[in-house]
C-alpha cells in the first residue's frame, strides 16, 4: 500500500474542499487505499476534515488557517502539509477494528429474503448462510446519518434494486440493493431489499461517538433468532 | 420564562453556524443557508456571531415575549409588527414582556433572521444548535419551530444601549440591508464541475446563458432549478463521491440541483458546477418563482471574493459592536 501523493489526482471542488480521487469503480482494493489515506492524513493534519467515499477522499478545511504570507489563501501551502502528513503516516493502513451485528433473518424483519433466494436460484438458509459467512467493510457512511455502504456481498446474492422503493423501511433493516448490503439506522425511504433485521442501535445522538460504524471499519453479521432479538432489543431500550 | 411560539410561519428553524466534524458518518453541517445575515443579526444584539437564531421562511411566525428581549431582523424584508407598530429591520429592538411580535410575509429575499439578545438556549446536538430538517438532528427533536414550542432565552446582561424598559423601541440608526441582501440579481458564479465536459455543446452554452427558474420543491436541501433541460453527451455510470453546499448536480431529468445548507454528504449524479461560496447568501435569498442565470468564475477570484467578503463582514461586525458599546 505504497503510493505516492504526487500520482493522485487532486481536484479542488470548492474553495474550502480539495477531493483526491483513488480511482472510478466500486472495488474493495481501491477503498482500501482510500481509507489507508484517510487515517494517515487525519492523524497528522490539523484542522483538516477527511471524508472518505469509495474511490474518493474529501478534505474540508478552514480557507483562513491556510493563508500565505500575502494575506491570501495558499494552495502551496495546504499541498505542503499534506504531502508532509502524508510522509508522516505510516505506509501500512492499520488493522480495521471489526464490528459483530446480530441479525434476524427472514420473516417480517426480512420481508424480501425469498425474492431475494429466488433471484439467486438458491434457498433461504442459504442467502442467510452466505451472507453470515462474508466480511464486510464499510466504504463510506452516507444517506443518512449512520448508514453504512458495506464492500464484500457475495457476488451470488446481488439483486437490483428494487423498481417501487419502499417509502418507510424499519429502523435496523438489513438489506441488499445491487452488489452492497447496507443497514437503515432509522425508519427512512429505500429501494433495497429487505433481508433480516438488527436490534443494535447504529446512530445515536446521545453517544459521544454517535455512529456505531466508522467508516474503514470490518463488519459480520450474526445470525439470531427472534427469541434473542426481542431480548437484545429489550436490553437496548428499544 | 421565554419566547411562546403561537404560529411557526412557513417554515422557522432554529440555526447557528453547522455542526462540523461529522460528514464522515454520514451527517452533513446544516446551519443558517445565509450565514452573513446570521451573524449581523447576532451582532445587533451584542451576541457571539454563532448564537442560535430562527431561520424564518417566506412567511414569518408570531412570537409572545414572556420576558423583556432585545431582537434583531435581517435577510430577507419581512413585515414585523409588535402591538400595531412596525419593527424596523436590519437594527437592535427592544421587546417589553408581554409584546406579540407578528412577522407577516417577505417582501424581498427568502430567509430572515432573527437574533435574540443571549441567545435562542437549547442543548447543543453534536456541537450545534443547528437543525438538520432532512436528517432530524438538532434542538426540537430536529424538527421546525411549531406551535406552542417554547423557546427559552439563553442568560444575558441588559443591553446598556436601551436606557428604558418602558414600550418597544428601537436604536437611531440601522444598517444598510446592502449589499448582503441582493437587490441587483445579477447572474451568481459558478466553478465548472468536473463533469461539466461531459455536457452536450448546446447544454455547455445554456448552462451559462439560460436562465432557469427555482423550482416550488426547493427547500434547505438544494434548489431545483427548472429550464431547457441540460443534457450529457452520453450517459456517465459514476460512482458515489462527495458533495458540498453550493454543488450544482444533474439528475436525469436534466433540471440541475443546486445543493443548500442541507446538502446530502455524498452523492451519485454528475457535478456540472459550483457556486462561488460568496454567491451562495444570494441564492439563499431567492424564492420559488424567481430566476437565476450563472457566469462562469475561476477559483482564484472565487477565493478573493471570499476573502474580500469576509473583510468587509469582519470591518462591519466590529463597528457594529463599538458603536452598541458607546450607545
Amino acid at each position: 500500500m505504497t503510493f505516492a501523493l504526487a500520482d493522485l489526482p487532486i481536484e479542488a471542488l470548492a474553495e474550502d474542499a480539495w477531493l483526491l480521487r483513488f480511482g472510478d469503480t466500486i472495488d474493495t482494493a481501491v477503498n482500501d487505499r482510500v481509507h489507508a489515506a484517510a487515517a494517515r492524513l487525519q492523524a497528522n493534519l490539523g484542522g483538516v476534515e477527511c471524508v472518505p467515499a469509495y474511490a474518493s477522499l474529501l478534505l474540508r478545511f478552514d480557507v483562513a488557517q491556510w493563508l500565505g504570507d500575502d494575506g491570501r489563501f495558499s494552495a502551496e501551502r495546504l499541498r505542503a502539509a499534506i504531502a508532509a502528513a502524508w510522509d508522516a503516516g505510516s505506509s501500512t493502513g492499520k488493522t480495521p477494528r471489526e464490528v459483530s451485528i446480530p441479525v434476524c433473518y427472514g420473516g417480517d424483519a426480512g420481508a424480501d429474503l425469498h425474492e431475494v433466494a429466488a433471484h439467486a436460484g438458491m434457498s433461504a438458509d442459504e442467502v442467510v448462510r452466505r451472507h453470515v459467512a462474508a466480511l464486510y467493510r464499510v466504504a463510506m457512511l452516507g444517506f443518512a446519518p449512520g448508514f453504512p455502504y458495506l464492500l464484500g456481498l457475495d457476488h451470488a446474492l446481488a439483486v437490483p434494486r428494487r423498481s417501487h422503493p419502499r417509502i418507510r423501511v424499519p429502523a435496523g433493516s438489513v438489506a441488499i440493493g445491487g452488489q452492497q448490503t447496507g443497514i437503515y439506522p432509522q425508519a427512512l425511504p429505500g429501494g433495497w431489499h429487505l433481508i433480516g433485521r438488527t436490534p443494535v442501535c447504529l446512530f445515536d445522538l446521545a453517544a459521544a461517538s454517535p455512529s456505531l460504524l466508522q467508516p474503514g471499519d470490518h463488519v459480520r453479521f450474526r445470525a439470531i433468532d427472534e427469541r434473542e432479538y426481542e431480548r437484545l432489543a429489550a436490553s437496548a431500550g428499544l | 420564562m421565554s419566547i411562546e411560539v403561537i404560529k411557526p410561519g412557513l417554515l422557522t428553524s432554529l440555526q447557528d453556524a453547522g455542526r462540523r466534524g461529522y460528514a464522515q458518518l454520514g451527517l452533513g453541517r446544516a446551519g443558517a443557508v445565509d450565514e452573513p445575515s446570521m451573524q449581523l443579526a447576532n451582532a445587533l444584539v451584542g451576541n457571539a456571531g454563532d448564537e442560535a437564531v430562527l431561520e424564518i421562511t417566506l412567511a414569518g411566525p408570531t412570537l409572545r415575549f414572556q420576558q423583556d428581549a432585545v431582537v434583531a431582523l435581517t435577510g430577507g424584508l419581512i413585515e414585523g409588527r409588535v402591538e400595531g407598530q412596525a419593527l424596523p429591520a436590519w437594527t437592535s429592538c427592544f421587546l417589553p414582556a408581554g409584546s406579540v411580535l407578528r412577522l407577516g410575509g417577505m417582501r424581498h429575499g427568502c430567509r430572515s433572521y432573527l437574533a435574540v439578545r443571549g441567545g435562542f438556549d437549547c442543548t447543543p446536538v453534536l456541537g450545534s444548535r443547528s437543525t438538520d430538517l432532512h436528517a432530524g438532528v438538532g434542538p426540537l427533536q430536529g424538527k421546525a419551530v411549531q406551535a406552542g414550542d417554547m423557546l427559552a432565552i439563553g442568560e444575558h446582561a441588559a443591553a446598556p444601549w436601551f436606557q428604558s424598559t418602558q414600550g418597544m423601541q428601537a436604536l437611531r440608526w440601522g444598517l444598510d440591508p446592502q449589499p448582503w441582501l441582493d437587490y441587483e440579481r445579477a447572474p451568481l458564479a459558478l466553478l465548472r464541475g468536473h463533469h461539466a465536459d461531459a455536457l452536450d455543446e448546446a447544454s455547455q452554452r445554456a448552462l451559462f446563458s439560460q436562465r432557469f427558474m427555482l423550482s416550488k420543491d426547493s427547500n434547505r436541501t438544494g434548489c431545483r432549478l427548472d429550464g431547457a433541460p441540460l443534457q450529457l453527451r452520453q450517459s456517465l455510470e459514476l460512482i458515489s463521491e462527495a458533495t458540498l453546499p453550493g454543488t450544482l448536480q444533474l439528475p436525469p431529468s436534466g433540471q440541475p440541483i443546486l445543493l443548500l445548507a442541507e446538502a446530502p454528504v455524498t452523492g451519485g449524479y454528475p457535478r456540472i458546477g459550483q457556486l462561488a461560496a460568496v454567491d451562495l447568501p444570494r441564492l439563499a435569498q431567492r424564492r420559488p418563482g424567481d430566476t437565476v442565470s450563472f457566469r462562469e468564475t475561476t477559483l482564484d477570484e472565487a477565493l478573493q471574493r471570499l476573502g474580500e467578503r469576509e473583510a468587509a463582514l469582519r470591518r462591519l461586525l466590529q463597528r457594529i459592536e463599538q458603536r452598541l458599546e458607546s450607545a
